[in-house]
């Protein structure tokens, strides 16, 4: 069985925001929300580098375990799934979350947040609706997953940085090119999320 | 003419600045390392996950989205309220509420209640004016809807939600969250007024030593001198409003998400609010058992407002002399204004 993550290979990562666009055109995402961000280390300092991040679909993730309504689903795949019938909006998981994954449609004043979304890893959501119907695609966005086919910014990504797969078979690309090209500068977040490290 | 030429100098270092500015500057903020042979090291500055998250708990950089919230790359310390919230807050509410009830049970079933000793007198004073005891009970009845819906954020998904479904326990515990978040402008009113009338009142003096000493009568079972009100009281009042400081900041601030604090304050103000919560629960618990099944007569105080004349000479006997002497001369207390009781 295929344990889902992701990787950025932040070395190749050129901060060209085709993966937070891919994400938000796939999901047709509504206005202010953002499953997939692209942040600048050092921006404009020698060794700035840029790591694109979104919900990491964590090992015992911290998110499902804080959530007052249990409204998340771990898939057997890895995946971290969550059903908006189930989400009240209280924003725990965003406080739980070492990625600030999880995205809110309103600011939230007296809880007023909404339901919560965040990356699905293109594999809707954990509601009733029947994999990929319409009634899923509205709530969660599309589930290529059942397709066959991987989440869109790693598929789409220029430069082949960001990653997404089986963790076994993304970490063996990632320490091959590091082997080859001399140097990397890690799995960024892997160690908090699947509490493991990559290294060549 | 002059002027134009003793000025052309400084135009042209002008300008030279403008060029070379942005690399003066750059390098001036790091140094770039290069290998040791002098080439182009393309990953000798670059920015690594450890040592960033060596010098600050959360790694943050540059964001295109307008949301300063999402500038933060990686926070491990999300693991760690994660593990606050499900290992320690968890068992620790159960042990510290759950406790507090088993010992007033035990103390229950060991003293019984503190009784009259010599019986009512049949006659009442007031106690309580009905402003008082609205406030109090605002504050009371907004608290214990407050612990409630409090409680089941924590331990409904355990408690509830196996028994009533998921889809019926979201549905509560929506309406759960909108009663707590509302209720609570309810209690701080309350509690506010509450510290308003009473703060004066519930300066310590020399005489709470002395109640404290004796346990408050409870287990000496002798009556000990006090003002309106003892050091007990005293006790709770003054917890209840530091308490309820501490709960309505950190209320307030995890009802308005995100205003001027960061990720770290919002976990802090959880944390604040969720300890403060148990502590506050278990004081209350005491405060309600001593108020009601623990000593005889208590309750009418804040149900009528009028307690007996010896209830009033056995717990607040100065309280109750100095009630009869403000009373006089003007208004001698005649037995027509000391309510009486029964038939
Ligand atoms: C005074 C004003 C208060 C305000 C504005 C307030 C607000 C909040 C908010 C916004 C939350 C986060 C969850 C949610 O959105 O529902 C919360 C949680 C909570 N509150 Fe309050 N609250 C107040 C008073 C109290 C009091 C008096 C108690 C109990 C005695 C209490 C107990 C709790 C508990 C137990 C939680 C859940 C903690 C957890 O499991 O994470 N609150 N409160
Ligand atoms: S990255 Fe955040 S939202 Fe995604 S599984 Fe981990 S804690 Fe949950």
């Amino acid at each position: 069985m295929a344990r889902m993550k992701f990787l950025c290979d932040a070395d190749r990562c050129i901060e060209c925001n085709a993966c937070v666009t891919a994400c938000k055109n796939e999901h047709e995402v509504p206005w202010g929300i953002n499953r997939r961000r692209v942040i600048t280390l050092n921006d404009g300092k020698p060794g700035e580098r840029s790591v694109s991040m979104a919900c990491m679909h964590c090992t015992e993730a911290p998110c499902a375990a804080v959530c007052p309504t249990s409204c998340f689903l771990p898939t057997e795949d890895g995946i971290v799934l969550h059903s908006k019938d189930l989400c009240i909006g209280c924003g725990y998981c965003f406080y739980a979350c070492p990625f600030g994954a999880p995205q809110y449609p309103r600011v939230g004043n007296f809880g007023t947040r909404g339901k919560m979304d965040k990356c699905t890893y293109c594999a809707g959501g954990a509601g009733p609706e029947p994999t990929g119907s319409m009634e899923e695609y509205v709530k969660y966005g599309s589930n290529r997953l059942a397709e066959g086919k991987l989440p869109l910014c790693a598929e789409m990504c220029s430069t082949k940085s960001l990653l997404a797969g089986d963790g076994e078979m993304i970490a063996r690309i990632y320490k091959e090119r590091v082997v080859t090209r001399g140097y990397g500068s890690g799995a960024w977040g892997w160690k908090t999320a699947y509490r493991e490290d990559v290294s060549a | 003419m002059r002027r134009l030429v003793r000025a052309t100098p400084f135009m042209g270092s002008a300008a030279l600045v403008v060029l070379v500015g942005p690399g003066l500057r750059a390098g001036a903020a790091a140094a770039e390392v290069r290998a040791p042979d002098g080439a182009f090291a393309p990953d000798a500055n670059a920015a690594k996950e450890g040592v960033l998250l060596n010098q600050d708990a959360r790694i943050s950089g540059r964001i295109d989205i307008l949301d300063r919230r999402a500038d933060v790359l990686i926070q491990p310390r999300g693991r760690e309220w994660e593990g606050y919230h499900e290992t320690w807050l968890q068992p620790l509410g159960v042990l510290v509420i759950l406790g507090t009830l088993l010992l007033l049970g035990l103390f229950y079933a060991a003293m019984g209640p503190l009784r009259l000793t010599r019986g009512r007198s049949g006659r009442t004073v007031t106690r309580f004016s009905p402003g008082e005891r609205f406030a109090h009970w605002l504050a009371a009845i907004s608290f214990v809807l407050l612990a409630l819906t409090g409680l089941n954020v924590t331990y409904g998904k355990i408690v509830l939600r196996p028994v009533i479904g998921p889809d019926a326990f979201s549905a509560f515990a929506q309406w759960v969250k909108y009663t707590h978040n509302y209720a609570g402008i309810a209690f701080a009113l309350g509690l506010l007024t509450i510290a308003a009338l009473w703060l004066r009142q519930n300066l310590p003096t020399r005489l709470d030593l002395a109640w404290l000493r004796a346990g408050g009568g409870y287990l000496s079972e002798t009556h000990v001198s006090a003002g309106r009100f003892n050091a007990g009281e005293k006790l709770v009042f003054w917890f209840a409003v530091l308490a309820g400081v501490a709960i309505t900041a950190s209320g307030v601030v995890l009802l308005f998400p995100f205003y001027g604090t960061t990720i770290a304050g919002m976990q802090l103000a959880h944390i604040v609010h969720s300890l403060t919560a148990i502590a506050f629960v278990a004081v209350i618990l005491g405060h309600i058992y001593v108020g009601t099944i623990g000593t005889e007569g208590a309750i009418e105080a804040m149900v009528s407002g009028e307690v007996d004349v010896n209830w009033a000479r056995e717990h607040h006997d100065l309280w109750l002399a100095e009630t009869m002497a403000g009373s006089a001369p003007n208004e001698r207390p005649e037995p027509a204004s000391l309510g009486r009781q029964g038939a």
